[in-house]
């Protein structure tokens, strides 16, 4: 059984280097977006998916699990966050806070039950959580069904910043972005993300040197279900809605392909699948009925012969990890 | 010298030309935001571009001057890409007015944004009667049907016709529970007894328990409160186990004429419910399907919510012909249009109100046992009519800020 | 009392199809170590095979219980033959990506073209034996209205789910089969073609889940969607179980269809949540499954 992923490349200082490099020009690209007159609604929508790819990516690529159910953190919080904000009315950074602690209460939960098994197991238990959340808050009154959280007031950030100025909150989403990012870079990077690959190459070696290899596993899990929630609270700000598509396994399935096109366990990757995901949705909207066939396709093609991913195949081209 | 002066001049002259044009623009873009993959496809999707299309060709703006453009979009019944699209259609491609929009959620995310716009929304696809009342919003016009109205009007009507016990199997959810609620006022107070109801979840594809303990009722009247696949599923079902031959009968409380065209009439026989639309209605029905029909893929019949497209937009190409060009502003259109009385070949003479409820006649079908069927899509009797002051929610019961009390 | 034990029979229908799927899902399991996340839209794709022999040929509800499930089979030989037999040697988690991907396209495809709302299919109302119409009609039991065409579902799959069962574990094709899921190139040098087995093997998995689909036509409308949701049903079911032993998952299948019924009485609102539920609890308690050894 080979590895999910391709970085047999070790990390030197060097990989780092460059690694900061990228990030920097990808963080000044982006915060040049605003001058560009490119629509920075779609850049906002994508960036909040970005750091939902990457926190999945968090557990697919470093710690060898392949959640299908990440879909009910970025809803939870979502959730939590647009009922904090409408019905209660706290402020923004509040209702940040209480959608992000609802998304790790959830994770404690659910990776409790959940990193009892492994492989595919995994896959369909958390699959299985994320229908029995979506079933639950069909049902539930707060979440107003089939309508949703609608018309969420968007007020100011720290009292100061304006949310409802598009430009205002770009610059807030990308800081948010941003941070998520480098939150998840410094963890796969530490020690902790260490004994994380050494779990995903080989569990039972990982158990012989000591390592309780569960409390790593759910460690992780708990920090990628915060982390996607905390990308659900923004993307809160910028769809000002919450509703129940982003619980329904559909949106699990397309943060499974954004990854996957992106490149796996990469570092960028989730950044880049992300973005051509939700361009291709954009651009296909208008095209309609072909929509799932041609993500079908995506998935199929890539698995079949586009394993790396984008950046997984320059990463390999270069002989760099990216 | 001379030369370049008088050019200057003539570039003013032409400026200023163009300046006064502004109040005469006339240019309109018209959004088709529909399903066109997901579950509520065949009653939006592509027929109502088609829909737009015909209004457009039939408005005879275009020979007036008028440049008409439309586009369309699929929101694959996601709020978040609902309104995404719609955004960027009003901020970058200019779209003046919205059309379609089924699915709710959709539907009242998008109302949102077009009222803080200031376009124009003529939903004729969602079924929450919030868009009138609680969430009415000055850019909005109801136009085919809402969740109220299909209550009241089935619910008032059976009682009439002797259905005075009902028997509810509810979809689990807000918009269940809302059709629940206002069918079950109806039959109370037309004199009807609601003995019981069962909560089914959403998209069950197994009703057989739940079909057992609605006969088990032995109530007169089964009422599905639900939607899409459940209702068809539900009547399949209710076939198998012999519910409408055993003498009770079921009411359908949201059902359009594409799912008895899937269903078949074998299995829809002897089915109840309202619609505001049919295609042999009259000459004028007849004619513009016939069209519709021809232009379809798959040759289907216009549902409502596509005969909906055509006759809110005819209304409003008038309004704004009347205008003398478009003024690109929602709450001004949408006012002028609530002023006018509205006449067209589908859903007849009627009227917008001040919450923007479009009031039209409801109609309450039974449908065709097979052997009373001439043709396809010959699938409907008529057996009541309810005029549209007593189908719609009234005024006085709204919550509509926009209704002055 | 009396509707308690409708409910329950009710519940049996139901079970039948979860047997035959996570059936299905077991036996591919077993043999090629992917979990079909396909099996929803080919047992979808066995419905519409049925509705198509009836519309367009004129082929009843008899021959399609035989052609469907070997039209789809050889679908899902084909899909082995040109993409899954490439993943051999890879982490198991692709195929189940891949599969995950052809059922977005099956779906994607024929919600193209026949639209979302579905398609009727009839209970068959031939042969006539006696006073019977085909399986139309029902029986009065005393305690409920039985439609036969239930009554059928549920006979007919436990048949075949125990005639899969014997396949499998007491004939010597059976026998070679598992020696192959144990030990593949041990087989291989024993002469046995082990790729044409695997292959067989899919396509007989396949060959279940669109049989389960031919089942359900008469019964639910013809829905492109109509597999989606209830895959993932299946699957806690499976975690329930554990895929270790055929028999397991039969037994789990119509146990939590009994389960289900009853909640559909006592709380209907927990229906659709209870095998979820149900799941978590197992998991709990026993993380293997009931039946299933440690994976």
């Amino acid at each position: 059984m080979s590895a999910l992923t391709d970085d047999t490349l070790p990390v030197t200082p060097q990989a780092m280097r460059d690694e900061m490099i990228v990030f920097a020009g990808m963080a000044v690209l982006l915060g040049l977006v605003p001058l560009t007159g490119i629509y920075p609604f779609f850049v906002m929508q994508a960036l909040c998916f970005a750091l939902l790819a990457c926190a999945f990516n968090l557990l697919i690529g470093y710690g060898g699990l392949l959640s299908f159910g990440h879909a009910m953190f970025l809803g939870t919080a979502g959730y939590c966050s647009a009922h904090a904000l409408k019905v209660w009315g706290v402020t923004p950074e509040i209702g940040i806070l209480v959608g992000v602690a609802g998304a790790a209460a959830l994770s404690v939960v659910t990776g409790f039950i959940s990193i009892r098994r492994q492989g595919i197991y995994f896959s369909m238990i958390t699959l299985a959580l994320s229908q029995l959340l979506y079933f639950i808050y069909l049902q539930a009154p707060f979440t107003h069904g089939e309508d949703g959280i609608q018309g969420i007031p968007q007020g100011y950030l720290f009292g100061i910043f304006n949310l409802s100025k598009p430009t205002v909150l770009y610059y807030v989403v990308l800081a948010g972005f941003l941070g998520g990012f480098l939150l998840i870079y410094r963890t796969i990077n530490s020690p902790f993300g260490e004994v994380l690959k050494s779990i995903r190459e080989n569990e039972q070696r990982a158990i012989s040197l000591g390592y309780k290899t569960d409390q790593y596993k759910l460690l992780a899990f708990i920090l990628s279900g915060t982390i996607a929630g905390f990308a659900g609270s923004l993307k809160v700000f910028v769809a000002q809605n919450a509703s129940l598509t982003d619980v329904h396994w559909t949106m699990s399935g397309e943060i499974v392909l954004m990854t996957l096109v992106g490149g796996l366990g990469t570092v960028f990757g989730p950044v880049v699948g992300a973005f051509v995901i939700i361009a291709m949705q954009q651009y296909l909207a208008g095209f309609g009925q072909w929509v799932t066939v041609i993500q079908g396709v995506i998935f199929v093609a890539c698995v079949l012969t586009f394993r790396r991913g984008i950046i997984g195949e320059i990463a390999h081209y270069f002989r760099r990890s990216l | 010298m001379k030369h370049r002066i008088s050019a200057l001049f003539l570039g003013t002259a032409l400026a200023l030309a163009a300046g006064s044009a502004v109040a005469q623009d006339k240019t309109v873009k018209i959004g088709v935001l529909t399903d066109n993959s997901g579950l509520y496809s065949d009653l939006g999707g592509a027929g109502s571009t088609v829909a737009a299309q015909m209004a457009v060709e039939d408005s005879g703006l275009a020979a007036k001057g008028w440049k008409i453009d439309i586009v369309s979009a699929d929101h694959q019944n996601k709020p978040d890409i609902g309104t995404t699209v719609a955004r960027q259609w009003i901020d970058v491609d200019k779209v003046d007015i919205f059309v379609d929009v089924l699915n709710s959620g959709v539907a009242l995310a998008v109302n949102n944004l077009v009222k803080e716009k200031n376009a124009i929304m003529i939903n004729t696809g969602a079924a929450t009667s919030d868009l009138t009342n609680t969430q009415c919003s000055p850019n909005t016009i109801h136009w085919v049907y809402d969740t109220y109205m299909l209550a009241n009007s089935t619910g008032q009507a059976l009682v009439k016709a002797g259905g005075d016990t009902w028997y509810f199997l509810t979809a689990d959810y807000a918009f269940g529970h809302a059709l629940e609620r206002d069918t079950s006022a109806v039959v109370v107070k037309s004199g009807g007894k609601v003995i019981g109801t069962v909560r089914h979840p959403l998209n069950s594809s197994d009703f057989s328990s739940f079909l057992l303990q609605a006969q088990a009722s032995k109530a007169k009247i089964i009422g599905m409160a639900n939607a899409g696949g459940d209702t068809t599923n539900t009547i399949k079902q209710a076939a198998e186990f012999g519910i409408v031959s055993g003498g009770q009968k079921l009411a359908g409380l949201l059902l359009f004429i594409n799912d008895v065209h899937s269903l078949g009439l074998k299995v829809a026989q002897g089915l109840n419910f309202t619609e505001t639309f049919y295609w042999d209605l009259n000459d004028g029905t007849r004619a513009f399907s016939k069209r519709f029909s021809e232009r379809m893929k798959n040759k289907a019949m216009p549902s409502m919510v596509q005969a909906g497209v055509y006759s809110g937009l005819i209304h409003y190409f008038k309004t704004i012909d009347a205008m003398g060009g478009n003024p690109h502003d929602g709450v001004k259109v949408v006012a002028k249009m609530k002023e006018t009385p509205t006449d067209d070949p589908l859903f007849g003479k009627g009227t917008i109100r001040a919450d923007g409820r479009k009031l039209h006649p409801a109609y309450l079908f039974e449908v065709k046992k097979p052997s009373e069927s001439k043709g396809p899509w010959d699938y409907y009797k008529l057996i009541g009519t309810t005029p549209g002051e007593q189908a719609f929610r009234p005024l006085s019961e709204s919550a509509c800020p926009l209704v002055k009390k | 009392m009396q509707a308690l034990y409708a409910q329950l029979l009710v519940g049996l229908i139901n079970g039948s199809f979860y047997a035959l799927l996570s059936l299905g899902l077991a036996v591919i399991f077993g043999m090629l170590n992917i979990i079909n996340f396909a099996h929803g839209a080919l047992y979808m794709m066995g419905a519409f095979c049925a509705y198509f022999l009836l519309h367009l040929t004129g082929i009843g509800y008899w021959w399609a219980l035989i052609i469907a499930p070997i039209v789809v089979g050889i679908f899902g030989m084909i899909l082995e033959r040109t993409m899954l037999q490439w993943l051999a040697g890879l982490d198991h988690l692709y195929g189940l990506l891949l599969t995950f991907g052809i059922a977005l396209i099956v779906q994607g495809v024929f919600q193209n073209y026949f639209g979302s709302s579905g398609l009727p299919y009839a209970i068959p109302d031939y042969p006539e034996v006696g006073g019977f119409r085909g399986l139309q009609g029902g029986m009065n039991l005393g305690f409920m209205f039985l439609p036969i065409y239930r009554g059928w579902v549920v006979v007919f799959s436990l048949v075949v789910c125990l005639a899969t069962w014997f396949l499998i574990e007491k004939t010597r094709l059976g026998a070679n089969l598992r020696a192959a899921t144990e030990n593949p190139t041990l087989v291989r040098a024993f002469g046995i073609n082990v790729p044409r087995m695997i292959t067989l093997t899919y396509g007989l998995g396949v060959g279940l889940a669109a049989l389960a689909g031919v089942l359900s036509a008469p019964i639910n409308q013809v829905r492109p969607l109509m597999g989606a949701d209830l895959i993932i049903v299946v699957f806690a079911v499976v975690v329930i179980g554990g895929m270790g032993s055929i028999m397991g998952s039969i037994i789990t299948g119509f146990a939590l269809g009994v389960i289900e019924g009853l909640t559909k009485y006592f709380y209907p609102e927990a229906s659709n949540t209870v095998v979820f539920v149900l799941m978590v609890l197992v998991l709990l308690v026993k993380p293997t499954g009931l039946t299933g050894r440690a994976a």
